[in-house]
């Protein structure tokens, strides 16, 4: 029972990394009706950005809060300078550029920092948290509570701001926002910012544990388009929902179903995206679009 | 036109076409404040074009249109709703996904101040500036009888509904000129009769001036001051209702000259 519970909390863990680049995913969807591909490249090269400052000698914590700042601005400065010009553009010319920013993150961090894999500090202490006979990894219960206040954060935001409003509004119908007095492009640029810094998060949770290196994302992304499209790609909560799910369905598969092992697990992933396309296209939470013909 | 004042908005000499077509063929008239105008015309005639100029998401080839004594050709879309200009749409343009109660509040978007760092760090202006939103629209709804659907989503909602809904909206920047597209169009008869009040007390109790586009003529005659009339782009009349109901012109545009 207690090695159960001890594979759920660290499937948690990293289930709450693929709901917060989940998460990203669904924002940038909402404004796009594309996936970004480069989401977790974003991410990594945001996390070896903190990566610098750590080694700079930069404490941690204040690391972590310039990292945000950097990947938000990174973000907003990439919708300006590239997605901006395609926004109308067909969806092969979207796909392809997102695939072009991907391929210039990952070999730029490459050019940079080398391929080498580099081990990324925990902030969290290295004793194990005991709670009754259950010995619990620390990095994972810091993880999780990071993410879950990074994701209350947002929806707070998002749903009762007015700028958090404004954002929504501007990502479903631009042309009645702007009506309104929305600036619309500005919404967009820091609904990137705020899907970049959501990513970054994620990279600072996740290297600790696959050590960072600038593949480091690649599977990860796939568990994050898994769990997006589990939950539903129109769903904020639901690819929230679906990325915890993962992770613990990935951890448990891993660990008690013999033949999957660590070899098999990112094939759980993929199985997962083909069955809910075959069942149910629109995911657990999503609402089915419909157009007209 | 006899005031000596400016109207609150002059449309002077406004041409617009798309390749070839002609929509807009120097058309001029002025609103005046506290005035309801009513735009009428067959389809086609331009109606809903120079609304779609008069928010900018049209660019004007010629001429100019001054709000307030200033001309607005020059602003970007954004900057139309906090000068005061708010629009519904003849087939809707809400927020489908979410509920009542935020539409109205997207609404009042171009009276806000709070920033992205303010909002972000929630400081205290911004609590109070979003009470004051929620009441705000609160009030609205409430004014348009929409509170047992307030936190309905809009889709889920009859077409009469979403349409208050939508003015609801376009109330709540607190507009000084109000323009409707086809506000009556899929009405049944009690609503268009609700609605004529409805637009003589928005006119009368929040001091909104307004220009609207419609087809139901008994609409706009009950309700308008002055008739603007065009056909093929081009202004064919203008004058109270009983004058447009006699003129000619207006007569031959909707039934054809007889000489076709």
């Amino acid at each position: 029972m207690e090695s159960f519970l001890q594979q759920v909390v660290s499937g948690l863990a990293t289930g709450g990394i693929y709901a917060a680049l989940a998460l990203a995913l669904v924002m940038i969807y909402h404004s796009t009706n594309h996936l970004n591909f480069a989401q977790g490249e974003m991410a990594m090269f945001s996390t070896y950005i903190s990566w610098s400052l750590i080694n700079a000698g930069v404490p941690y914590w204040i690391a972590f809060f310039a990292t945000l700042v950097i990947a938000f601005a990174g973000g907003v400065v990439i919708e300006r300078l590239i997605i901006r010009w395609v926004e109308d553009a067909p969806v092969l010319t979207v796909v392809i550029v997102f695939i072009g920013l991907l391929m210039i993150f990952n070999s730029v961090a490459g050019w940079i920092y080398s391929y080498d894999i580099k081990v990324f500090p925990s902030p969290f202490p290295d004793q194990p948290i005991q709670i009754g006979t259950l010995y619990l990894g620390p990095h994972d219960v810091g993880a999780i509570a990071v993410t879950l206040i990074v994701l209350a954060i947002l929806f707070l935001f998002f749903r009762y701001t007015s700028l958090g409003l404004a954002m929504r509004a501007a990502a479903e119908n631009p042309e009645s926002s702007r009506l309104v007095g929305i600036r619309v492009g500005r919404m967009l640029g820091m609904g990137w910012g705020l899907a970049a810094l959501i990513g970054a998060v994620a990279g600072m949770m996740v290297a600790p544990i696959v050590f960072l290196d600038p593949n480091m994302m690649a599977g990860i992304l796939i568990y994050a388009f898994a769990g997006a499209m589990f939950g539903g790609i129109s769903s904020p909560g639901g690819a929230v929902f679906g990325g915890f799910f993962l992770g613990v369905t990935e951890n448990l598969a891993g660990s008690y179903i013999p033949f999957i092992g660590n070899e098999l697990k990112l094939s759980v992933a993929l199985v997962i995206i083909v069955v809910v396309l075959l069942v149910r296209p629109s995911g657990i939470f999503g609402k089915v679009t419909v157009s007209r013909v | 036109m006899d005031g000596s004042a400016a109207p609150l908005l002059a449309v002077e000499n406004v041409s617009l076409s798309f390749g070839g077509i002609v929509a807009l063929d120097k058309v001029s008239f002025g609103v005046e404040e506290g005035q309801i105008v009513g735009l009428i015309g067959p389809n086609g005639a331009g109606k809903t074009t120079l609304f779609n100029c008069l928010t900018r998401l049209y660019r004007v080839d010629e001429g100019d249109i001054h709000f307030q004594g200033k001309s607005i050709l020059k602003l970007p879309p954004h900057r139309i709703a906090p000068l005061g200009i708010a629009r519904t749409f003849q087939n809707l343009a809400l927020f489908d996904k979410m509920p009542v109660l935020e539409n109205v509040m997207i609404g009042m978007h171009s009276r806000t101040r709070s920033d992205f760092l303010s909002n972000a760090l929630r400081l205290p202006w911004v609590g109070r500036e979003e009470r004051a939103m929620m009441d705000r629209a609160t009030e609205l709804i409430s004014y348009l009888g929409l509170e047992p659907e307030m936190h309905r989503r809009v889709t889920d909602l009859p077409f009469g509904t979403m349409k208050r809904v939508e003015l609801a909206r376009a109330l709540a920047g607190s507009p000084k000129l109000l323009l409707l597209d086809e506000p009556a169009s899929g009405l049944n008869h009690k609503e268009v009769e609700d609605l004529i009040g409805l637009i003589r007390e928005i006119r009368d109790q929040r001091k909104v001036t307004v220009l609207l586009v419609e087809h139901h003529m008994s609409l706009v005659m009950q309700v308008s001051d002055a008739v603007v009339a065009l056909n093929f782009g081009r202004m064919i009349a203008s004058g109270t209702p009983k004058e447009m109901q006699e003129d000619e012109n207006v007569i031959k545009a909707y039934l054809g000259d007889g000489s076709a």
